[in-house]
């Protein structure tokens, strides 16, 4: 998931130490003048090489993702305004009983190289993204579509089928998806780059294509510097809603974010990523109004090893809720983290449909009274000691060690950061269960939906739920949910799910993420949406 | 002559089987999995994790997966990175860069580093050698990322002189500035190399031997002290250039140049095999090749040492 390395790059990695003061809500390219703007004209964002060939259902981390989102157009996206669904070569995406999906396309879409845009484009695509040979990161992105198991058995069996049988094309402007249970939301998560269509010359050669992709998107690919820049111009054809106001996107890489914002301070950079932990207390001064500080979809929380023995039972929910309450959210984010995290109230991060502030209750606010009461009555933290795991590349130590701080100040409970070398290391030892007690944790947004943060991350067996959490309740409101009729029904359904998650506290939710970053004086209009990206097409570059 | 130098090539055989083995052993002893990491914080999917393991070969034993990547390499194939670039392309791509760096660097080490220990060395005592000798210890207890931002800030940010990173690394003026920043270090060495091994030749026999003659005192300097001064200096800076070359990673990180040292930290982090054992091969063959160097350099600054 882009959520999955994309926390780990941009977030975990330029995390932690940070930034500008909280609570001014979003106030992204504020005070632009209006001067004129050249829509001919590229501007540069900072970039990073991409770590896998650019192919649409390959790329989880930043660095891939973000090119493949201007080069690829799918049925829908989100809009980076209000992170709501928003149709692009889709007409409409119907469905009676949330399980079969009827798409009806925009006549017109092309791919960069003038071939129409088919329903073919997108069931071949899916298909082949899907099959396990074809070696694609994000090929259980299609798990939900009916037939996935014949292109992509269990435990690595050969496939006996190359198409997923939920998948059936009706006409040039038609297709059907019918998935193998109901899933309300599934529109959803057709906004996300797997997605997107593929031209019928990339079948001939998907590795000489990822080098040198072909697209339906906003911006064409022109060329391909490995490891110095990747550069893209406007496709005239391009037959979106939100046409481009400039004449393209270089992605510029970087290998340091302080290289970049050097860069964007001499203007040789138009728009960054986010700026360096060391420019976060002085970047609001050093660039004014062209500064950015907007919320993200990502939540950082502490997740604990519940398929531990001495970690379950109905006692030690009362010592998490109560460890929860002995953190002092409000002053870690404005003292460590310089304001560059909300404190955080529910599981889902703000601004996300069916977001709602205060499932958590009182157990996420900061009273060490109730704490330590809560901690005695649930018998006190297993072993009589806490240790936190994290990666120590990420610039987690700060915060980890403020936490611990906060809980042994605040209850007298034994606390301590366990590093792990890097991301890679934390992560092994964490899914393999080589830990015990508690870990670091994060999620960010793969589309602005609240079941992507309950469903992908809570319920029994889901593929992030590193906590062993296993809650009938929960599992059967998220199934209920997921059979909802409408999204909104599902979002809402899900809001029911998210409230049992305080009496069993699997994880303690702590700080909401946000976009520190900014742009030069080449540039105007700049706005960042809730991954973290920014609007791209509304760029303006100065004339 | 010539026999010494096949046999010293020969020697390099063994090196080089020696140092790749070692270098894939400690790279496949690196923690942590690497195609689990691709998935990020999400669970990897096993029978795609198994899938993509099979294609990097990653799902052999350790003996088997060095026979496989020497056998590749004496196809002349460094394998292929996990974006799907060939690891020759990606050398290809650093390995100029990196050298335009390291000659520039070189040259400040020289050009800079020489005169001002032979200045020192000659001058001993005086203003002017205590002047290098305070330069020369600012210069060595300054780390560099410390040098290289105070650099970037004051002759790009405000001096605007430059531009703060390297736009284009085939332009050599932008290099000057990294190189510079890079060279500092080493320079210092050099100076003070230079000036020891000076101030202990000065007092040497022939220099008495060679003054009492009545040479002028430029001939005694160049012809005879300077020569026989160097060789200290010239192992140096043999073994410096192999530094310069895989050991600028802070500084190409600074100034944003895509040289060796920052693919080789990123392959590290990635654990990408090939990526790492291909550029580090090529390192170590360019150490061999420069003590080798070195080392017919003694015969050309001393006659009186021969290979046979």
């Amino acid at each position: 998931m882009p959520a999955a390395t994309r926390v780990r790059r941009a977030v975990i990695a330029a995390t932690s130490v940070a930034l500008v003061a909280t609570g001014c809500g979003s106030s992204g390219g504020g005070g632009s003048s209006s001067g004129s703007s050249d829509t001919g004209k590229t501007f540069s964002y900072q970039s990073s090489e991409p770590q896998n060939p650019l192919q649409p259902a390959n790329a989880n981390e930043v660095g891939g993702g973000r090119i493949l989102q201007n080069l690829f157009k799918g049925l829908a996206d989100y809009d980076p305004s209000n992170a709501t669904l928003r149709m692009q070569v889709a007409d409409s995406i119907d469905t009676s009983d949330s399980q079969t999906f009827n798409v009806t396309m925009k006549s017109g879409w092309t791919f960069h190289d003038g071939t129409p845009v088919k329903a073919a484009n997108f069931v071949n695509a899916w298909n082949w993204a899907a099959t396990t040979a074809n070696n694609q990161i994000n090929s259980s992105w299609f798990s939900d579509i009916e037939g996935y198991q014949d292109v992509h058995p269990a435990g690595g069996a050969p496939a006996t089928k190359t198409t997923m049988s939920g998948l059936t094309v009706v006409d040039d402007t038609h297709f059907t998806i019918k998935l193998s249970s109901k899933v309300s939301y599934f529109p959803y998560k057709l906004g996300y780059i797997a997605f997107s269509p593929l031209p019928d010359a990339f079948f001939n050669d998907p590795a000489g294509y990822g080098q040198k992709p072909v697209g339906d998107g906003p911006y064409q690919f022109v060329s391909w510097d490995h490891n110095s820049q990747v550069v893209t111009k406007t496709y005239p054809g391009y037959m979106g809603v939100d046409k481009p106001k400039n004449g393209g996107v270089v992605f510029k890489m970087y290998t340091t974010a302080e290289a970049a914002y050097a860069d964007l301070q001499s203007d040789n950079l138009d728009v960054m990523d986010q700026v360096p932990p060391s420019a976060l207390s002085s970047y609001k001064s050093d660039l004014g109004n062209r500064a950015i500080d907007e919320p993200q979809g990502s939540i950082q929380n502490i997740g604990f090893t519940l398929y531990q023995p001495e970690w379950q039972g109905a006692n030690t929910a009362k010592v998490r809720q109560g460890l929860s309450m002995a953190i002092d959210r409000d002053t870690i984010t404005k003292t460590v983290l310089q304001g560059s995290r909300a404190p955080a109230s529910s599981w889902v991060a703000q601004g996300v449909e069916g977001y709602k502030a205060g499932t958590c209750g009182d157990f996420c606010n900061f009273d060490p009274a109730k704490a330590k009461q809560l901690i005695a009555e649930g018998g006190g933290v297993p072993g009589g000691r806490l240790t936190i795991t994290y990666n120590a590349d990420g610039g987690h130590k700060e915060w980890v060690d403020a936490v611990c701080n906060s809980i042994r100040q605040n209850t007298g409970v034994d606390c301590a950061g366990d590093p792990k070398t890097d991301f890679k290391t934390a992560r092994a030892a964490i899914t393999g269960h080589q830990i015990s007690g508690a870990f670091r944790t994060g999620w960010q947004q793969d589309y602005p939906l609240n079941a992507n943060f309950l469903s992908d991350v809570y319920r029994t067996g889901a593929a992030a739920n590193d906590f062993g959490y296993s809650s009938p309740q929960f599992d059967q409101l998220a199934a209920q949910a997921d059979a909802a009729p409408t999204i909104q029904d599902s979002a809402t359904g899900y809001q029911q799910a998210e409230a049992v998650l305080p009496q069993d506290m699997p994880a303690i939710p702590l700080w909401y993420y946000r976009t520190n970053s900014g742009y030069s004086n080449n540039v105007q209009n700049v706005t960042f949406d809730s991954f973290g990206n920014p609007a791209w097409t509304q760029v303006e570059v100065k004339g | 002559m010539g026999s010494y130098i096949i046999r010293r090539v020969l020697q390099m055989i063994p090196v080089f089987l020696g140092a790749t083995f070692l270098i894939f052993v400690m790279v496949y002893a690196l923690p942590g999995d690497p195609i689990a990491a691709m998935f990020g914080d999400k669970a990897a999917d096993p029978a795609q994790v198994a899938s993509l393991r099979h294609k990097y070969y990653l799902d052999q034993p350790l003996w088997k997966q060095y026979l496989h990547y020497m056998n590749n390499l004496f196809h002349l194939d460094f394998g292929t990175s996990f974006t799907g670039r060939s690891v020759a392309d990606i050398m290809a791509d650093a390995f100029p860069v990196t050298i335009r760096l390291a000659l520039v660097a070189f040259f400040f080490e020289i050009v800079v580093g020489l005169p001002l220990g032979v200045l020192s060395g000659l001058k001993r005592g005086t203003i002017w050698d205590t002047l290098v000798l305070i330069i020369t210890l600012l210069v060595i207890s300054i780390p560099v990322f410390v040098l290289g931002y105070i650099a970037q800030t004051v002759f790009a940010t405000d001096l605007g002189w430059v531009t703060p990173t390297v736009q284009d690394s085939e332009d050599i003026t932008q290099l000057i500035l990294p190189g510079a920043v890079l060279a500092a270090l080493s320079l210092a060495y050099v100076a003070r190399l230079t000036r020891t091994s000076i101030g202990e030749n000065l007092r040497a026999d022939y220099i008495r031997t060679a003054t009492a003659k009545g040479l002028p005192r430029r001939t005694i300097v160049t012809r005879h002290l300077l020569r026989n001064s160097l060789i200290p200096v010239v192992t140096f800076l043999g073994t410096d250039l192999g530094a310069l070359m895989g050991g600028a990673i802070v500084t190409e990180g600074i100034f944003n140049i895509k040289g060796v040292g920052n693919i080789l930290y990123r392959a590290i982090g990635q654990k990408e095999g090939p990526t790492v054992v291909g550029i580090v091969t090529v390192l170590v063959v360019v150490y061999l090749v420069a003590s080798l160097l070195v080392d017919l350099l003694y015969a050309v600054l001393d006659p009186r040492i021969r290979y046979a």
